[in-house]
């Protein structure tokens, strides 16, 4: 089954086009990548799947569901959750309470149910504090639980990041530039997580600029440049696209000179 | 195991006393000196309280959602006028108008913030200032209803049915219950989902939307919570101190508000409390300086923030186990 469709999507500001036409389609469970060269429209992209943008013309479908239009926190509730190219951390909240706020989607409760705590809501509490240690371990951060979220080095907030956003339970999940800023033993770490969350039967799609990263992970691959979807396939026909080859390095003689 | 169960326990019970048994300990000792001293010091006190709740209220805007009120005392004016004018004209019960009070004050709040809190930043902050002043300027102009610059007087103390706490020190002790009870609410709601979702925006607003958190509607609540605190506020003003003018609602207490919010610790449970008894007390404890009272009273209040950025409560990191976390 087709967990996320997008059909025909493009965005224009001004002159410029961002996305041209964009179509491609991601199937439940599946570990999918956008790449491209930088400037060629990846995040616009992934704003408009995540209803952080509309898009000037096109849809998305989010399992078999129109979410073009919707607002971005609608389309979150429904199961596509993302993360951010700059990591988006509660700074000053603890490792453990920045993933504990990621239950909000599948919980319930507001003033009412925290004042008069019934019995549900202490049995909710208790659940959300049992699969946060779950989560904490599951990422590896069991042993900084208890530090502020900016105190942790960077890789180790890329992690946090993926931690709090499966604890909202997605359906898809999409990662924009997981590794950037990361070194070898991070992104490895990384990579780690993202296969074992994947593994669970959680679709991700990842935007990234760290091909073999892409490569080694990623079961199909759509590129784009300058706005326009040029190829996709499996991470072998990607990497041997003629078009492809070119984006990447500037035309077929573009070593030569 | 047993041994990790035994400090986990351990932790749990020195958290508990760091952040209840103590500072609750503290409030009794505060209350208990004032209801041994004159009749000065009891007001003072109890301004405190009054603050105290005010306070509490505010850090829900503005230290859980980190959005930035200048006009809080909007909502205090409408349920000082509230509970004045029905208790005083209209001769209801005090528990009754201002429970009324507090309701009209969370509905008003609810239709003045829904498009007021679609702005951001420095445009929240011009936004919400502009509804302190409007609702001084009603407060003076409605003659009929609030006798403009002259104010409200004969406004009876806080009481229920037959009973009348016409003693000063009795109004205190309630005073400090009702501040002690605000803290609770606060402390409940901060830990919980609704509290989760209000600091998640205060953290980032991007990372909110992405968890599904609808933030336009939290921001509301929280704001909501905050007016309701500022009626309370404003209604045990009036019956403790039996008259309220426009003055009592202005600009100052802006000013004075944020002054002990910042001193205490914006952001944490006590805060407010602990902000609005220095601030409330310092101009007293340095009124024998004379006409260097407010050189010294400014000196004071910079070095605190200077020396505690994080506010006075801030300083009680020092008495918390030290963090344990990798060597990086």
């Amino acid at each position: 089954m087709t967990v996320l469709s997008v059909k025909d999507v493009t965005v224009r500001f001004g002159g410029l086009i961002a996305n041209d036409a964009i179509s491609f389609d991601v199937s439940e469970g599946m570990l999918a990548a956008v790449i491209g060269p930088n400037g060629a429209g990846k995040t616009t992209l992934f704003n408009v799947i995540s209803g952080a943008m509309e898009p000037t013309s096109g849809t998305v479908y989010f399992k078999g569901e129109l979410i073009t239009g919707l607002p971005q926190y609608e389309v979150s509730q429904k199961g596509l959750v993302r993360t951010y190219q700059l990591v988006q951390l509660f700074k000053d909240l603890s490792v453990r309470a920045n993933i504990m706020t990621g239950f909000h989607r599948v919980t319930k409760g507001g003033v009412l149910a925290a004042l008069l705590r019934p019995r549900w809501f202490m049995e909710q509490e208790a659940r959300i504090a049992s699969r946060t240690e779950e989560l904490l371990d599951f990422v590896g951060l069991r042993a900084v639980a208890d530090m502020e979220a900016d105190k942790l080095p960077y890789g180790q907030q890329r992690l946090l990041e993926v931690a709090r956003a499966l604890a909202a339970e997605p359906s898809l999940l999409l990662l924009d530039e997981p590794a950037a800023g990361l070194n070898i033993q991070e992104t490895a770490a990384l990579a780690d997580v993202i296969e074992r969350v994947n593994r669970q039967g959680v679709a991700v799609v990842l935007v990234e600029h760290d091909m073999q990263l892409v490569m080694q992970i990623a079961q199909k691959i759509v590129v784009i440049d300058f706005g326009r979807k040029i190829a996709e396939g499996s991470p072998a026909q990607i990497k041997a696209h003629p078009e492809v080859i070119a984006a990447y390095l500037g035309g077929t003689e573009g070593l030569d000179d | 195991m047993t041994s990790l169960n035994i400090t986990s326990t351990n932790s749990k019970l020195m958290d508990a006393v760091r952040t209840v048994v103590v500072p609750v300990a503290v409030v009794f000792a505060v209350l208990g000196i004032a209801l041994t001293s004159s009749g000065y010091v009891v007001t003072l006190i109890g301004f405190a309280a009054i603050y105290g709740v005010f306070c509490t209220g505010l850090n829900f805007f503005m230290g859980y959602t980190g959005q930035a009120s200048f006009g809080q005392n909007a909502f205090a004016a409408l349920g000082g006028y509230g509970s004045a004018v029905l208790t005083a004209n209209y001769y209801w019960d005090p528990v009754l108008a201002l429970l009324v009070s507090m309701v009209l004050s969370g509905v008003i709040a609810a239709a003045v913030g829904y498009p007021t809190l679609r702005l951001r930043g420095h445009y929240l902050a011009m936004a919400t200032f502009a509804l302190g002043l409007i609702t001084y300027e009603i407060s003076i102009e409605w003659n009929s209803l609030t006798q403009g610059y002259m104010g409200l007087s004969g406004i009876p103390p806080l009481g229920m049915g037959k009973y009348e706490l016409v003693n000063e020190k009795h109004q205190l002790i309630v005073l400090t219950l009702v501040m002690l009870l605000g803290v609770w609410v606060s402390v409940r709601l901060r830990d919980s989902r609704f509290g989760r979702a209000l600091r998640a925006i205060a953290g980032s607003e991007a990372a909110a939307n992405a968890l599904g958190i609808n933030v336009a509607r939290y921001k509301l609540a929280a704001f909501v919570v905050a007016a309701v605190y500022a009626s309370v506020a404003g209604s045990l003003f009036a019956h403790f101190v039996g008259f309220i003018s426009p003055e009592v609602f202005g600009a100052s207490m802006v000013i004075l508000s944020f002054t002990m919010l910042y001193l205490g610790g914006v952001g944490t449970t006590w805060g407010p409390i602990i902000g609005a008894l220095i601030v409330s007390l310092l101009p007293e404890v340095l009124r024998g300086l004379k006409e260097m009272q407010d050189v010294v009273y400014s000196v004071v209040l910079i070095a605190i923030l200077i020396f505690a950025p994080r506010g006075l409560s801030g300083l009680t990191v020092l008495f918390q186990r030290k963090q344990t976390g990798p060597d990086v």
